[in-house]
C-alpha cells in the first residue's frame, strides 16, 4: 500500500498544484486570514483543504494521499503544525526559569504562529529535570510556564488564550540519566488544548 | 486575594470520632496494666539499651521471642502468628535479633503464675524473654496477654492483657503490632513506637514518560496494600491527618494539580479551597484543623494556611521566589520551609502567623524538603550537592547538621511516629530506574529496604493508629 502510494506521488502533487491554482479565487478570504508571511505549505494545504474534493481524486485515499505528497505539511493550526513549523518547546538552564535568547526567538515565532490562529488554545507545560525534589520543581515547573506566558502576553497573544500546568520532574521527555537528558527535560512545551 | 468561604463536607470533628468509634476500631481494646513493678528495674533495663546506642558500633539486642501459647489448635495457630509479626517488628527496627527459637531451652507453656526459668535464657544469651497467651473467648473475643522478662533481674518488666471484640485476622495484627510498641517502648526508654501505623505513598508502575503514579497505603511492615487511586491521573505527595483517617495529597485529576482531601473511610475525596491556580506540596497542621499548601500563580508560590473546618485561609508568605514544602512544628506554633529567595533553595523556620522568618541551612548545596520531627527536636531534609542527594538531620537552631545517607537520589523523608525512625525514597545509582522506600533508625542508621509491589516514591507515616 504505502509503496503505490509512493508511486503515484508525483502525480498527486502535481493534481494538488493545480487544484490549488484553481482554488485560489475561491478561497481568497481563508488564504487573507492565513497571511502571506506564512509558508506555502500552510497555504497550499489549506487551500487544497477547501478543493480537493471537486478535483479527480477519488475521496476513500485523499488523506493518506496528501500525507504521502508533502509529510512536512501538516494540517494549519494543529499541534503538528505547531512542532514542525515553528517549534513547540523552548528549553532552560539549571535552576532557572529565566528565557534565553533562543528561547524567545521560538516563542517569537509561536506568538505569531498563535495570531494566525486565534481559534487555537493552548496550554503552556512546565516540565525540570530529575535533580531536584518533587515540591521544588512542581513550583519551578510552574515558573517556568508562566515565564513562557508572560512573555507570549507580551507580544500580543491574549491571556485567555494561555493556560499554564506545571509537570515537575514527572514527565520526562528524554529518558537517560545524564546531562544531555536533563538538558532537554528542562524544558516548557506548548500543546493545543 | 479574595477566596470564598469554604466548609468542607467530609471532615468535621463529630464525623471523625463516629469514624473511630466505629467499623474497623469496632474492637475496643481493653487495656490492663497487671504487674505493676518498681521503677528501679524498668529503668535499668532502659538504661542498659541507650548505652549500646550511643557506643556507635551498634549491636543488636539478642531477644526471646517463643510463640504465644493457647490451649486450643486455632488459638496455637493465633499465637504463632501473633510471634511472627512481633518478630518481624522489633528485627526491622535493627535494634533488636530475636533467638534461634531451636536455641531455646525451656519450652514455654504457662504465662501466669509460674515465671520462666531465668538461668535457662541467661544460658543462651536473651537479656529478655516476651511471653504470650492467646484466649478466644466466647462472642468471637480475643485476648492476647503477654509479660517481657528481664533474666538478669528475674522480674517481668511489662504485662497487657488486650481484649478485642473481634477475632478476624486484621484485628490480630492490630493487637501484634500494639504489643510490639509496647516492648519496643519498654527496652528501648522511647516514650512511642511505631508498629501500630500505616504507610501512604506513591506506587509506580510504566516506562518514565508515562509513568502511572498512583496512591497506595500499607501497614507499616509491608502489609494490606490498598489503591487509593486508580492511576489514570497523577496523584502526589500524600500526607495523613493526625487522624489517620483523612489524607491531603495533590492530583492532576480535573486537568490542573490541585490539593485533595481524602476521607479513607467513606472514600470522600475534594478538591480543598477554591485557588484560582495550582496548589501543591500539602500539609496538615499538627491539631489536624488546618492544611498548609502552596498556591502557585504567575510564577510565585507562597504559602497558605487553610483552617478546613471554617474555610479561612491566611496567606504566610509575601515572596517573589519559590516558597514551598511547608512542615509544622508538633506543638503547631512555628512552619519549616523550603525557599529560594536567598539564590538557592534553603531551608526557612517562620512562626506560624509567618513572621520571624529565619533561614537555617548554610552548608554547601541545596537544602530541601524539610520535615519537622514528632519529637520537634529535628527537622529532616534532603539535601542536593555535587551530583549527589542526601538525607540529614538538622536542629530548628540550625545547628548540629548531620548526613544520614547519600546516594544517586534520596528524597521525600517521613518522620515514624515516634521521631527515630525515618522512611524516604531512594534511587540507587547502580539503578536510576529502581525507586524505593527505605527506613533508618537516625540514632544507628543501618537503612533498611521496605518492601512494596512496584516502584514507589514519596512515603508518608500515619500517627500511631491507637493513640
Amino acid at each position: 500500500m504505502i509503496l503505490n502510494l509512493k508511486v503515484f506521488a508525483p502525480v498527486a502533487a502535481v493534481v494538488l498544484l493545480v487544484a490549488a491554482c484553481q482554488s485560489v479565487p475561491d478561497s481568497e478570504l481563508e488564504s487573507n486570514s492565513v497571511g502571506s508571511d506564512l509558508s506555502d505549505s500552510v497555504a497550499t494545504s489549506s487551500t487544497s483543504d477547501s478543493d480537493i474534493d471537486t478535483d479527480s481524486i477519488d475521496s476513500g485515499s485523499l488523506e493518506s494521499e496528501i500525507e504521502v505528497v508533502d509529510p512536512s505539511a501538516p494540517i494549519p493550526g494543529t499541534q503538528e503544525d505547531l512542532v514542525q513549523n515553528v517549534g513547540d518547546r523552548v528549553f532552560f538552564g539549571l535552576d532557572s526559569a529565566t528565557l534565553s535568547p533562543q528561547s524567545r526567538s521560538v516563542l517569537d515565532k509561536q506568538a505569531k504562529w498563535l495570531k494566525l490562529f486565534p481559534d487555537v488554545s493552548i496550554t503552556i507545560e512546565g516540565h525540570c529535570d530529575e535533580r531536584g525534589t518533587r515540591e521544588y520543581n512542581l513550583a519551578l515547573g510552574e515558573q517556568r510556564a508562566s515565564a513562557v506566558r508572560s512573555y507570549l502576553i507580551a507580544l500580543g497573544v491574549e491571556a485567555q488564550r494561555l493556560n499554564t500546568i506545571s509537570y515537575g520532574k514527572e514527565r520526562p521527555y528524554a529518558l537517560g540519566h545524564d546531562e544531555e537528558s536533563w538538558k532537554s527535560n528542562r524544558r516548557s512545551v506548548s500543546v493545543i488544548n | 486575594m479574595q477566596i470564598t468561604l469554604y466548609r468542607p463536607s467530609i471532615i468535621s470533628y463529630t464525623q471523625i470520632w463516629k469514624l473511630i468509634l466505629s467499623d474497623y476500631f469496632k474492637w475496643v481494646l481493653l487495656i490492663i496494666f497487671f504487674s505493676l513493678l518498681s521503677g528501679i528495674f524498668i529503668n535499668s533495663a532502659r538504661a542498659d539499651l541507650t548505652v549500646e546506642i550511643t557506643r556507635g558500633k551498634y549491636e543488636p539486642f539478642p531477644i526471646a521471642l517463643p510463640d504465644f501459647i493457647g490451649e486450643t489448635k486455632d488459638e496455637k495457630a493465633m499465637g504463632k502468628e501473633i510471634s511472627a509479626i512481633i518478630t518481624k517488628n522489633l528485627e526491622s527496627s535493627r535494634l533488636f535479633k530475636s533467638i534461634d527459637p531451636r536455641a531455646f531451652i525451656e519450652n514455654i507453656t504457662s504465662i501466669s503464675l509460674t515465671q520462666p526459668k531465668f538461668a535457662d535464657w541467661r544460658l543462651i544469651n536473651a537479656k529478655h524473654l516476651v511471653t504470650g497467651r492467646v484466649i478466644l473467648g466466647p462472642e468471637e473475643r480475643l485476648s492476647v496477654e503477654f509479660r517481657v522478662w528481664d533474666t538478669l533481674g528475674e522480674m517481668a518488666t511489662e504485662g497487657y492483657r488486650f481484649s478485642a471484640t473481634n477475632n478476624q485476622y486484621k484485628t490480630l495484627r492490630r493487637l501484634a503490632h500494639i504489643i510490639s510498641d509496647k516492648i519496643y517502648t519498654q527496652l528501648t526508654a522511647e516514650p512511642k513506637g511505631y508498629f501500630d501505623s500505616r504507610i501512604v505513598y506513591v506506587a509506580e508502575s510504566g516506562p518514565l514518560d508515562k509513568r502511572i503514579k498512583k496512591l497506595m497505603i500499607m501497614d507499616q511492615d509491608s502489609r494490606n496494600f490498598e489503591e487509593l487511586t486508580d492511576g489514570k491521573y497523577l496523584a502526589l505527595t500524600p500526607r495523613f491527618s493526625p487522624k489517620p483517617d483523612v489524607i491531603t495529597y495533590l492530583s492532576f485529576e480535573k486537568g490542573a494539580p490541585r490539593v485533595y482531601l481524602k476521607n479513607l473511610r467513606t472514600d470522600v475525596k475534594e478538591i480543598l479551597g477554591k485557588f484560582k491556580g495550582m496548589t501543591f506540596a500539602p500539609r496538615f497542621s499538627p491539631d489536624g484543623d488546618s492544611v498548609i499548601l502552596t498556591y502557585a500563580r504567575d510564577g510565585n508560590s507562597e504559602l497558605y494556611e487553610m483552617n478546613i473546618l471554617t474555610g479561612k485561609i491566611k496567606q504566610l508568605t509575601n515572596n517573589s521566589a519559590i516558597d514551598t514544602a511547608p512542615s509544622y512544628s508538633p506543638d503547631g506554633k512555628y512552619i519549616t520551609f523550603e525557599s529560594d529567595r536567598g539564590g538557592s533553595q534553603q531551608i526557612y523556620v517562620m512562626k506560624r502567623d509567618g513572621s520571624e522568618t529565619k533561614r537555617i541551612t548554610f552548608g554547601k548545596g541545596r537544602y530541601g524538603t524539610p520535615v519537622w520531627s514528632p519529637r520537634g527536636d529535628l527537622i529532616a531534609f534532603t539535601k542536593q550537592l555535587r551530583g549527589q542527594f542526601a538525607i540529614g538531620v538538622i536542629k530548628p537552631s540550625g545547628e548540629g547538621e548531620r548526613i544520614l545517607i547519600r546516594d544517586y537520589l534520596v528524597e521525600s523523608p517521613t518522620w515514624a511516629p515516634n521521631g527515630r525512625v525515618i522512611m524516604f525514597m531512594r534511587q540507587s545509582s547502580r539503578d536510576p530506574e529502581s525507586a524505593e522506600l527505605w527506613t533508618l533508625d537516625i540514632a544507628i542508621g543501618m537503612p533498611r529496604l521496605v518492601p512494596t509491589p512496584t516502584a514507589a516514591s514519596d512515603p508518608a507515616w500515619s500517627p500511631l493508629l491507637t493513640q
